[in-house]
């Protein structure tokens, strides 16, 4: 188990303040000018050596996402734009960074942004988080007044600007360049790619999105070096992690873990483990919404990290584990996703567009078993025709879930089919 | 997708403009975008004429903010139609937004919208005769660990059940003071049973702030 000693985020659940004064008794803003003297290179080759892999959920090497920033060109400025849309079902973790540890991310977006060239960083939040706004809007002031913001911040030489900016409801702005063209006062459709946001993303200049969580993980990584973070979890899979635990569990929280933990282990130590006990569980989702849905005897012995969870035929996403027993209706529970999704999709490519209105008509009729068998491989058919023909990872992202039930739970389908005709016959 | 949802024309106001507070913030939000950028404030813009106009967005706001923008009316209409959290009609004072995704659903949201039904005598999509409520279900607000949970205006409310929703319900209704956040008295995400990690942070220590 992870000691407390190399947790990052120590103010996770709140327990002291989240004021400026709070944060550097907790080793914030704690020399940064000194981390920025070391320049450029050294923050992306100790981030690389960090093996950091970015917490948005696609799980991109942060060092190399940082060094395809192309060279500074005069009156072409650079942006930073960090996600704070959290909005993947399952997962909350960044709101704690956003309203507990504020500085954490405020401290790391400078020395990202100056190890990518940029001066300025949009912070993107979703609207709803209107107080956890507010509380980084107050954390941005007061990094200001202490002259860690601004004409050269932290007497490190680099001008740097932070700015915060709320979104209004949209789950598809969490994606980078959907995020980008709402940040150019539209609507958050994705664009596609190439050209890629490092050569031309906000305001077509080059850019980098980052998540939350990577961008304030990235000051203590610095300061503790690359191969202390490395020296948690497996290889390629490295660091620690902030996982959200939801559902039916006896405490559902969040917790900061090493990577690579066993899921099982993860739920005992931390959540208080599954109502009713491991064997009540019926199944667990292991990454947000949009990764598989894996049932028990592979939950039994399931690693959590990147590889591992890949292997067993989902993600590890955003690391919003949600747990559901054995009383679940699983089928209603994969159906709820498939309305978020339709309520989501952006409506700019058709297959995501009608394809996920379809799948819920589908899965909702599923539920109540009004269904043939054969329409379970025709709901499976349609997720193949979605995933990969659209702009989007939202398309995929809608198909993996419905996919992950029919592959495990199909014969849950086909007895509530069997059980409601026998009902209105 | 999102229905078209807007008022009918007998709802519309005549006029909108920002007061001289607003026009300021206004201002100011536009200063954080570059020069010719100022498109990139529509969305902060149409919230702050929203909170102006008891959080609802008639046409002649949109077309204000157009015109501040410099921008052409039907992309901010279109921008006040994709984003989810504006009301093209009128919402009551307290716009309760029960959030319907599985994590909440799993621990009972269900329950939370027919105990709205019951004490409101709404359905989703209603308000109360009186304005004060309305009532809609919305998909993940980003709160799960906490869960079940309901948005209403700015703030959440956590950790609910059908008996402190109840308690939660009443207090609005008679303009009470209520508290925020968790409703069970949890601290933030932390495990209902105590912490697990950070245990030594816990402990209130001398000099802390």
């Amino acid at each position: 188990m992870l000691e407390d000693k190399d947790r990052i985020f120590t103010n996770l659940y709140g327990f002291k303040s989240a004021t400026l004064k709070s944060a550097m008794k907790r080793g914030d803003w704690d020399n940064t000018a000194g981390i920025i003297k070391k320049g450029k290179d050294w923050i992306i080759d100790e981030m690389k050596k960090s093996g950091m892999r970015g917490r948005g959920g696609a799980g991109f090497p942060t060092g190399l996402k940082w060094s395809f920033m192309p060279p500074k060109q005069e009156n072409i400025p650079h942006y930073l734009v960090v996600n704070a849309d959290e909005s993947e079902p399952g997962t909350c973790k960044d709101r704690d960074i956003l309203r507990n540890d504020p500085h954490k991310l405020i401290e790391g977006a400078l020395i990202a942004g100056f190890a990518m060239g940029a001066n300025t960083a949009y912070i993107y939040i979703r609207g709803e988080f209107y107080n956890e706004g507010s509380n980084v809007q107050r954390a941005i002031d007061e990094a200001y007044e202490a002259g860690f913001l601004g004409k050269n911040a932290c007497e490190s030489g680099w001008d740097f600007d932070v700015y915060l900016h709320r979104g209004a409801g949209a789950y598809i702005c969490g994606e980078e360049t959907a995020m980008l063209e709402s940040l150019e006062g539209r609507k958050g459709q994705p664009r596609n790619k190439p050209p890629f946001p490092a050569n031309a993303g906000l305001y077509s200049c080059p850019t980098t999105v980052n998540n939350v969580e990577t961008i304030a993980a990235a000051p203590t990584i610095l300061r503790r070096g690359g191969d202390w973070f490395a020296s948690f979890g497996r290889e390629r899979n490295a660091g620690t992690k902030l996982f959200c635990i939801s559902g039916h569990v006896n405490n559902p929280c969040n917790v900061e873990e090493s990577m690579s933990i066993p899921l099982r282990e993860l739920i005992e130590k931390h959540a208080g483990g599954v109502r009713g006990g491991w064997e009540n569980l019926k199944a667990i989702v292991p990454g947000g919404s949009s990764t598989p849905v894996l049932p028990k005897d592979m939950c039994d012995i399931v690693l959590m990290d990147f590889d591992a969870l890949i292997e067993a035929g989902s993600g590890l996403g955003t690391a919003g584990i949600i747990v559901m027993d054995k009383s679940t209706d699983i089928i209603e529970a994969i159906c709820r996703f498939s309305h978020f999704y339709m309520h989501e999709s952006c409506g700019q490519c058709t297959p995501c567009r009608e394809g996920t209105g379809w799948l819920w008509r589908v899965l909702k009729r599923m539920v109540k078993g009004d269904a043939t068998v054969e329409e379970i491989d025709k709901l499976y058919e349609v997720t193949k025709q979605i995933e990969g023909h659209t702009i989007c990872a939202l398309g995929d992202a809608a198909a993996w879930p419905v996919q992950g039930l029919i592959r495990h739970f199909r014969h849950d389908i086909e007895d509530r089919i069997k059980q409601y005709r026998k009902q209105v016959a | 997708m999102r229905r078209p949802n807007i008022a009918p024309p007998e709802l519309q106001s005549n006029h909108f403009e920002f007061n001289e507070k607003n026009l300021e913030k206004a201002k100011s939000i536009i200063a954080k975008y570059p020069k010719g950028k100022q498109a990139s404030a529509v969305i902060p813009l149409l919230d702050l004429a929203q909170r102006q106009h008891n959080n609802w967005l008639p046409t002649v706001a949109m077309d204000y903010v157009a015109d501040l923008l410099d921008m052409p009316a039907i992309k901010v209409y279109e921008v006040a139609s994709f984003y989810t959290m504006f009301n093209r009609k009128p919402v009551g004072k307290h716009f309760i937004q029960v959030c319907r995704t599985t994590s909440c659903w799993l621990r009972g949201s269900d329950e939370l919208v027919k105990t709205c039904e019951r004490k409101l005598n709404i359905k989703p999509g209603e308000m109360t005769p009186d304005g004060k409520f309305s009532l809609v279900e919305v998909e993940c607000l980003g709160a799960f660990v906490n869960a079940p949970m309901v948005q209403i205006n700015d703030d959440y409310y956590e950790d609910l059940d059908v008996k402190n929703f109840e308690h939660l319900l009443g207090e609005l209704a008679s303009a009470q003071k209520v508290t925020i956040g968790s409703q069970t008295g949890r601290e933030a995400s932390c495990p209902i049973d105590g912490p697990t990690t950070l245990k030594k942070y816990a402990k209130k220590t001398k000099g802390d702030i």
